[in-house]
C-alpha cells in the first residue's frame, strides 16, 4: 500500500478475521455436532466444541446407514456422486474438446449454425427447462440410471467455448508444421494440441467435478430406487424428514461427507479451481 | 473466429463435432421445443387427453395471485442476494488487497464455501437456525428475538438469503479481488501524491475502475439467485411457510411435480427463460461497452 497506517492495516485483518470465523462457522457447527451423540445434540443449546463420538458416527454413516430418508450405507451413495461427477466432467471435457478442435481447425458448410447450436444452451441451464427434460429421459427408458443421471448434463456450451478460446490463442505455426510435416488432423490433435491443453482440461476439471458432484434436483427427479441416489440428495432429505426424532449428529455426518470430496478439490487445487473459475466464466 | 491453417477434410468435422450436437439435440433442443409446446397446450387432471389453448397458461398464470407473489419473492430474493453478497464480499476483497502478505493466506480460507451444494448450504443453515436445537436461534432467542423460521415468513426468507449469499461470496471475493489486483498501482499512488486517503482513493479511483467486474457479477449473481438457489431453498424451507419463500424457479419445479400442472409449469419455464436469455443479452451487449473509464 501507498501509506504507512498502522490502525488501517489491523482494521483490514480485523474484518478478515471477522469474515473467516463468520464464513467458517456454519461448517464448524456441523462438524462438532457430527462428533457427538444423539442425545446432546438434542439439548439446546447445542455444544460449540467436539465430542468423543466421532469415529462410531462417521462408521454408522458410512457403513451401517441411518434414518429413513436413505438406509443405505452411505459410501454406496458416496460412490454413485462420484460416478455422476467423473461421469459429467470427463463426458463434458471430451465431447467439448473435439468439437472445438472442429469448429476451430476445419472450414467446412455449416460451421456456424453448429457453432451457434451450441452456443445457445449457454443460455440455459437445466433447472428450467426441468419439467420437459424429465419427459425426454423418462421416454427414453433412463430414469433410474447412471446415463440418465450424467448425460443430459453433459450439454453445456461453457467448456466447447473455454476451449475454443485456447485453440484460438495456439500459435498458427503449430499447425502449418504439423502439416508441412505431414502429419493428419487427428496426429496433430493426439500429439500437439492435447498435451498442451493439459491446464485447461485440469481447471476445467476441477469445476465441472464440483458442479457434478453438488448437483440436486436433477438426481432429485431421475431417481426412485436408492441404488441411484447421491449424497447431496440423501444428506438434504435426511434432514427434511419430518416425523421422528431427528438425529442431527448423524445428519451432520452424512452433511460432512457431502462437502468434504468437493471441498478438499477446491483446497488442494486452488491454482487450477481459480483459474477454471475465472476462465470458465468469461 | 476460425485459425488460419486449417486442415481439409470431409467428414472428420462433423463426426467430432457429433457427440456434442447429438446431446445437444436430444437433451436442449428436444426438452426446450416441448416447454414452448406444452406451454401452449392444456392437459386435463387426469392426464391423457390435452387441448391447444394457445396463449391461455399464459394468461391462467398472469391471473394467479400465487404467480405474482413468486415474482415478488423473486424480486425481495435476486435484490437481496446480490446486494448482500457483492457488498460484504467486495469490503473483504478490498481488505484482502491491502494486506500484501496475508491476501493468499486469506484467499485460501475463503474460497471453499463455491464446493459446498447449495443443498448442504441449506442443511448447514437450517441446523444452525432450527428452532429446537440451533445454536443461532438459541442466541436470537436469548436476546429476544422470538427465531422460528418455519413459522416467520420474513425469517424464512433472511434465512435462504444468508445461505445462498455465504454459497457464493467466494465466487464474488475471487473476481473482485482479481479486479482489484489489476488496477495498476501507479493511478493509487498519483491519488495518493495528490492528497487522497485511502477512503477517497477508493471512492474516486478504484471503485470505478472495479465497475466492470462489479457489473459482471450483478449479472452473474442475479442468475444464480433466480436458478442456482433451488437447492437451498427446497432444504431449507420448500417455499414456505404458505409461499413465502416460493421463487420462480421453485414454482417451475412445485408446479409440475407436485401439481402435476404441466401446461402451467411449462408456461412458467417459457417465461423464467425469457428472464434468463434479458440477463444474458444485458451482460453481452449493454455492459461490456458502456462500462469503460
Amino acid at each position: 500500500m501507498v501509506e504507512n497506517r498502522p490502525w488501517l492495516t489491523v482494521m483490514a485483518h480485523a474484518i478478515l478475521i471477522m469474515g473467516l470465523l463468520l464464513i467458517a462457522f456454519p461448517v464448524w457447527m456441523t462438524f462438532v455436532a457430527s462428533t457427538h451423540d444423539a442425545e446432546t445434540m438434542l439439548r439446546s443449546p447445542v455444544p460449540l466444541l467436539p465430542g468423543t463420538k466421532m469415529l462410531d458416527n462417521y462408521y454408522t454413516v458410512l457403513f451401517e446407514g441411518f434414518g429413513q430418508a436413505s438406509r443405505m450405507p452411505q459410501w454406496r451413495i458416496m460412490m454413485n456422486s462420484l460416478i455422476m461427477a467423473l461421469g459429467v466432467c470427463i463426458g463434458k471435457i471430451a465431447i467439448s474438446i473435439i468439437a472445438a478442435y472442429a469448429v476451430t481447425y476445419f472450414r467446412f458448410p455449416f460451421r456456424m449454425t453448429f457453432f451457434w447450436m451450441i452456443f445457445v444452451t449457454l443460455m440455459l441451464p437445466v433447472e428450467v427447462r426441468i419439467v420437459p427434460t424429465y419427459g425426454v429421459v423418462a421416454a427414453l427408458g433412463m430414469l433410474d440410471s447412471y446415463s440418465g443421471l450424467i448425460l443430459p448434463l453433459i450439454a453445456s456450451a461453457t467448456a466447447t467455448f473455454l476451449f475454443r478460446q485456447f485453440f484460438l490463442s495456439v500459435p498458427e505455426e503449430l499447425a502449418e508444421a504439423a502439416r508441412v510435416d505431414g502429419a493428419g488432423p487427428l496426429r496433430f490433435f493426439w500429439n500437439i494440441l492435447l498435451p498442451m491443453s493439459r491446464t485447461s482440461i485440469a481447471a476445467l476439471f476441477v469445476i465441472q467435478f464440483i458442479y457434478g458432484w453438488n448437483q440436486y434436483l436433477w438426481p432429485l427427479l431421475i431417481t426412485t430406487k436408492e441404488e441411484f441416489y447421491t449424497i447431496v440428495m440423501t444428506a438434504s432429505r435426511q434432514a427434511n424428514v419430518v416425523d421422528g426424532v431427528p438425529q442431527w449428529n448423524l445428519i451432520m455426518t452424512a452433511g460432512m461427507l457431502a462437502m468434504l470430496p468437493p471441498v478438499l478439490i477446491v483446497v488442494f487445487m486452488q491454482r487450477q479451481f481459480v483459474r477454471g473459475l475465472v476462465d470458465a466464466d468469461k | 473466429m476460425i485459425k488460419r491453417a486449417t486442415f481439409n477434410h470431409k467428414t472428420l468435422p462433423y463426426l467430432l463435432l457429433a457427440p456434442q450436437i447429438a446431446v445437444t439435440i436430444i437433451f436442449f433442443f428436444w426438452p426446450s421445443g416441448q416447454a414452448i409446446w406444452q406451454s401452449l397446450l392444456l392437459e386435463d387432471s387426469f392426464g391423457g387427453n390435452s387441448r391447444f389453448v394457445w396463449f391461455r397458461n399464459f394468461e391462467r398464470l398472469f391471473e394467479d395471485p400465487t404467480y405474482g407473489h413468486a415474482f415478488w419473492n423473486t424480486a425481495v430474493f435476486s435484490f437481496l442476494v446480490a446486494g448482500i453478497g457483492l457488498a460484504l464480499s467486495l469490503l473483504l476483497a478490498v481488505m484482502a488487497d491491502r494486506t500484501i502478505r496475508g491476501s493468499t493466506g486469506y484467499k485460501t480460507f475463503l474460497v471453499w464455501p463455491y464446493a459446498v451444494a447449495p443443498a448442504v448450504a441449506g442443511v448447514l443453515f437450517g441446523f444452525m437456525f432450527n428452532p429446537r436445537v440451533g445454536i443461532l436461534a438459541y442466541s436470537l432467542n436469548a436476546i429476544g428475538i422470538e427465531w422460528n423460521h418455519q413459522l416467520n415468513g420474513n425469517q424464512a426468507m433472511i434465512l435462504v438469503v444468508a445461505a445462498a449469499c455465504w454459497n457464493q461470496i467466494s465466487y464474488n471475493f475471487l473476481f473482485f479481488l482479481a479486479g482489484l489486483q489489476s488496477i495498476p498501482k501507479s493511478l493509487i499512488e498519483a491519488a495518493a501524491i495528490d492528497g487522497a486517503g485511502p477512503g477517497r482513493r477508493f471512492w474516486t479511483v478504484i471503485f470505478p475502475l472495479l465497475s466492470p467486474t462489479g457489473f459482471f457479477l450483478l449479472v452473474v449473481n442475479t442468475i444464480y439467485a433466480l436458478l442456482g438457489t433451488f437447492g437451498i431453498i427446497d432444504s431449507l424451507t420448500k417455499g414456505g411457510p404458505g409461499k413465502d419463500t416460493e421463487i420462480l424457479v421453485f414454482k417451475v419445479y412445485n408446479d409440475g411435480f407436485r401439481g402435476q400442472d404441466f401446461g402451467g409449469s411449462a408456461a412458467q419455464s417459457v417465461i423464467l427463460i425469457a428472464i434468463i436469455v434479458a440477463f444474458t443479452f444485458i451482460q453481452f451487449r449493454f455492459i461490456e461497452r458502456k462500462v469503460h473509464y
